[in-house]
């Protein structure tokens, strides 16, 4: 096994790390600030891909899709806080998962009817097209490398904006004393629609970053939300820095995982069964960790 | 001398910089009521909670019937005989209030794994929880749901859960508190009556209660017990009236 | 007088038996299927309340269940078929009951690690946890090449059962409709018996459960587990019912479904499910004859439910819930 290949796979992972990450983050916000668990966070994700596929496509412009993007999950997301989710604060966590899981139904049925069955395709942008060279030989698509440079990014952004701004210290406030913000006077239901809109955008900046690396079609959402789940899971809900340190995790197990689990099987498996079992373990592997991790900190590693 | 019942030694608890507990050792003797009394945030809730097993103690010991408690939780004391009520009552809001002290019928039975014959039909579990409810004054509420029940009742049908569950010893959190004047005179009657059956610790904020009904009196202040003894010592104790009775007087 | 709820119960299961019966005297067998169809829904979802409606365990993730069972019936009669032996030289086999025993206790077997794990934490938490097991399984199914990966598991004809011939739609359905009322009686006991007291209170307190010496964790742990059992007696009749084990039985829409059914009907009452299911199923066709879309206006029915109509539907025919 060459290094190159190692790097490669290592990379691939950060790359569903900070993927994950982008929807971790939108999740555990809105857990951590409202209480509340979005199923339909995934149908935002694929908004943002929808959006800039179509905005793209009609453009020619990859950079106006991801515009598009954003300001499609943002405003599905604010007019979904507005006509739905604000009525569940207050119920049970019963209620919103059903709710949630009805908006589900009806986002993706919705974009079933508006597009169709078939996937639609996105190209990576002229810039960000071609591969760089790897230590140790070999080489890597520059598309990817970016979408990890833009995790990082919002990563940082997210980190500045919660401890250094107006609006980050209303969500911190809100996150610890609900009542506590309303007495001060500051407006909660529109803080609740902003936060609730940041989560959706980020969402549906990763839906148009991963659509040019696969097809963007309906339910596309789905696996990802899963996975994100187990992300704010693992790294404790409400927790943005346990988001961003489960989301690497769970993106580089998963991905090494599928890259080395059938190999060291074949040491001691004939090839054919080293495969079969190592593939199938490997879908596993992150449910697994989870279940260690969950079994001696029920919490998540950095619970609130 | 007696055999303590509850002997509680040395006990500390922190919450970050906070010492909600901080060396506090106290006992309760058979027949008596040992009444502990402080100022709001003392620590008698925290220190409740660490008896009864729903917060662990960093360190000291608690010991029951000559048994060390450590390890063992909530569950398991109530099962060896420590009777709860919570500051805040705490029951199944649905269930009736007979239904409510079936329970801990069943659970003093130990028996909890029947599936299949209806409790409503079973006599060995009505009647006692019946019996109970009219040791409390609440035999004419038993088929109405603990949530419409009032503030009041709810606390004496707390008590008939404790009664039910046949208690060693009875930890009572401020059994008083949201009780109208007649009300109390009733239960403090009825408590009276009752430490011939198990001792009881008492947190009450109700003096005249406290004064009326406690053998002993130990006074908590920020963790820390800094009196104990018969309602004269600590009526007359100057460290009590400054810290504490300075306050209310 | 016989309270309205039990009115109401009544003309629930007469219908559920009476269509079937009706669709075959005018010769309509696909009336019988989608009869069958309801009732093992609804059975999966009996198994369902039990954990959610009595203990308030939101599983997510009982599509797990639901998937063994099915995958246990048609490994087994796979292996009989194929006159293929599996572990220890067992030969599969074709027979319902011995398929049904095998399916409860494999659903029991995964129910204890994964109960025991999710009930470790609450809420949100469990709500996740539940979700992300079955997904492990889901993965596993699909990823599994042996029992058909992603294109599932066919049946080449249906179980048998002693003395009755099961390739019939109405005696298939008969079954079916037995083990639902048996399942439903089971619901009755359990709620007004001691576990069920002491379930009940850990849903509603679970603080008070604990105070009376009782640990919350090991009631949950075997409500989770006799629910799992049930809904995985469901699933192999599902399989059986279609001839196929799907891996989407196992999908987390099969999950939301199940609440879903339950929150249509009404939680935590004995004909929640049934109701939830025949409403559902009532849903698909009449709407699903429409428009392919159907699940579109699904979610806004369900959406509307849960806003505006908590009770479900027995919750509008027959009021509030009430405990004794």
């Amino acid at each position: 096994m060459s290094t190159a290949l190692l790097i490669e796979q290592l990379l691939n992972g950060l790359q569903l790390g900070v993927m994950l990450f982008l929807m971790a983050a939108g999740l555990t916000l809105i857990f951590g600030v409202m209480g509340l668990i979005n199923l339909a966070h995934g149908s935002l994700y694929m908004i943002g891909a929808f959006a800039c596929a179509v905005v793209a496509s009609a453009t020619g412009s990859f950079w106006l899709g991801l515009i598009a993007s954003l300001a499609a999950a943002a405003a599905a997301g604010a007019i979904m806080e507005v006509v739905v989710i604000r009525r569940l604060y207050d119920r049970d966590h019963l209620d919103q998962v059903l709710a949630t899981f009805a908006l589900i139904l009806i986002f993706s049925e919705g974009s079933r009817w508006i597009f169709g069955s078939f996937p639609l395709y996105l190209d990576i942008p002229p810039l960000l097209q071609g591969a760089v060279s790897l230590p140790g030989g070999g080489q890597y698509q520059l598309y990817r490398l970016a979408i990890i440079a833009v995790g990082v990014a919002v990563a940082l952004g997210l980190y500045l904006l919660i401890s250094r701004t107006r609006l980050g210290m209303r969500i911190r406030a809100g996150e610890s004393d609900r009542e506590m913000i309303a007495a001060l006077g500051i407006d909660i239901q529109t803080l609740y629609t902003i936060v609730f809109a940041l989560g959706a955008a980020l969402a549906g900046l990763a839906g148009a970053l991963v659509g040019a690396l696969q097809s963007v079609q309906v339910g596309m959402g789905e696996p990802v939300l899963i996975l994100a789940f187990v992300v704010i899971v693992i790294g404790g809900i409400g927790s943005i820095k346990g988001a961003l340190i489960g989301a690497i995790l769970v993106g580089l197990i998963d991905t090494m995982g599928r890259f080395l689990l059938p190999k060291t099987l074949a040491l001691i498996l004939p090839a054919a069964q080293a495969g079969m079992v190592g593939g199938a373990l490997a879908s596993m592997l992150i449910y697994i960790v989870m279940a260690l991790i969950l079994a001696f900190r029920p919490r998540g590693l950095f619970a609130a | 001398m007696v055999e303590p019942i509850l002997e509680i030694r040395e006990l500390r608890k922190s919450f970050g910089a906070l010492k909600a507990t901080d060396g506090v050792s106290l006992d309760l003797r058979p027949g008596e009521i040992h009444a502990l009394i402080g100022p709001n945030g003392a620590g008698k809730s925290t220190l409740i909670h660490q008896i009864s097993g729903s917060i662990r103690q960093d360190s000291g010991t608690i010991r029951f019937l000559g048994e060390d408690m450590a390890g063992l939780g909530m569950p398991e004391r109530a099962r060896r005989g420590l009777g709860r009520s919570f500051q805040i009552s705490s029951l199944a809001p649905e269930f009736s209030a007979l239904r409510n002290v079936m329970l801990a019928v069943q659970a003093r039975q130990g028996s909890s794994l029947r599936f299949f014959r209806p409790v409503m039909a079973d006599k060995s579990l009505t009647e006692p929880a019946m019996a109970m409810l009219e040791r409390v004054g609440l035999a004419k509420r038993a088929n109405l749901p603990a949530a419409e029940l009032s503030h009041g009742e709810r606390r004496q049908l707390e008590i008939a859960i404790a009664l039910a569950l046949g208690s060693k010893a009875f930890l009572f959190d401020e059994p008083m508190a949201g009780m109208g004047p007649e009300g109390s005179k009733v239960l403090t009657g009825f408590l009276d009556g009752l430490r011939h059956e198990a001792p009881i610790l008492l947190v009450e904020h109700d003096m005249d209660a406290v004064f009326a009904l406690a053998d002993r009196i130990s006074v908590l202040v920020y963790g820390r017990i800094i009196a104990s003894g018969t309602v004269d010592d600590i009526r007359n104790d100057p460290e009590v009236r400054r810290a504490y009775l300075g306050e209310a007087a | 007088m016989i309270a309205r709820e039990t009115i109401i119960n009544l003309v629930l299961a007469v219908i559920l038996l009476a269509v079937p019966l009706i669709a075959m005297a005018f010769g309509e067998p696909f009336y019988v299927t989608l009869s069958t169809r309801v009732a093992i829904l609804a059975l999966a979802a009996v198994g369902l309340n039990i954990a959610l409606g009595l203990g308030g365990l939101v599983s997510f993730g009982h599509a797990a269940f639901f998937g063994i069972g099915g995958y246990a019936a048609g490994i087994l009669a796979t292996h009989a078929f194929n006159a293929e032996p599996m572990l220890f030289g067992f030969e599969g086999t074709t027979s319902m009951p011995w398929i049904w025993l095998i399916a409860l206790t494999v659903c029991g077997l995964v129910a204890l690690p994964i109960g025991a794990i999710s009930l470790r934490t609450s809420g949100v938490y469990f709500i996740m946890i539940t979700l992300a097991f079955a997904q492990m399984i889901y993965y596993f199914a699909i990823s599994w090449p042996a029992y058909g990966g992603e294109d599932g598991l066919s049946l080449s004809v249906r179980n048998s059962f002693p003395l009755i011939n099961t390739a019939k739609p109405l005696p298939f359905f008969l079954i079916c409709y037995a083990l639902l009322l048996l399942a439903m009686g089971l619901f009755a006991l359990i709620r007004g018996s001691r576990f069920g007291a002491a379930l009940q209170t850990a849903r509603q307190n679970d603080t008070r459960l604990a105070a009376v010496g009782i640990a919350p964790f090991n009631i949950r742990l075997i409500a989770f587990i006799i629910s799992a059992m049930v809904t995985g007696l469901a699933g192999a009749l599902f399989a059986d019912l279609n001839r196929f084990a799907s891996p989407s039985m196992l999908s987390w829409h099969m999950s939301g479904e199940l609440i879903v059914l339950i929150i249509l009907g009404g939680k935590g009452r004995l004909f929640g499910p049934l109701a939830g299911a025949m409403l559902y199923v009532l849903f698909e066709y009449t709407l699903g004859g429409i428009t392919e879309r159907w699940q579109f206006f699904l979610g806004l029915i369900l959406l509307g439910v849960v806003l505006f109509a908590r009770g479900g539907l027995l919750g509008l025919l027959a009021g509030k819930a009430r405990h004794g």
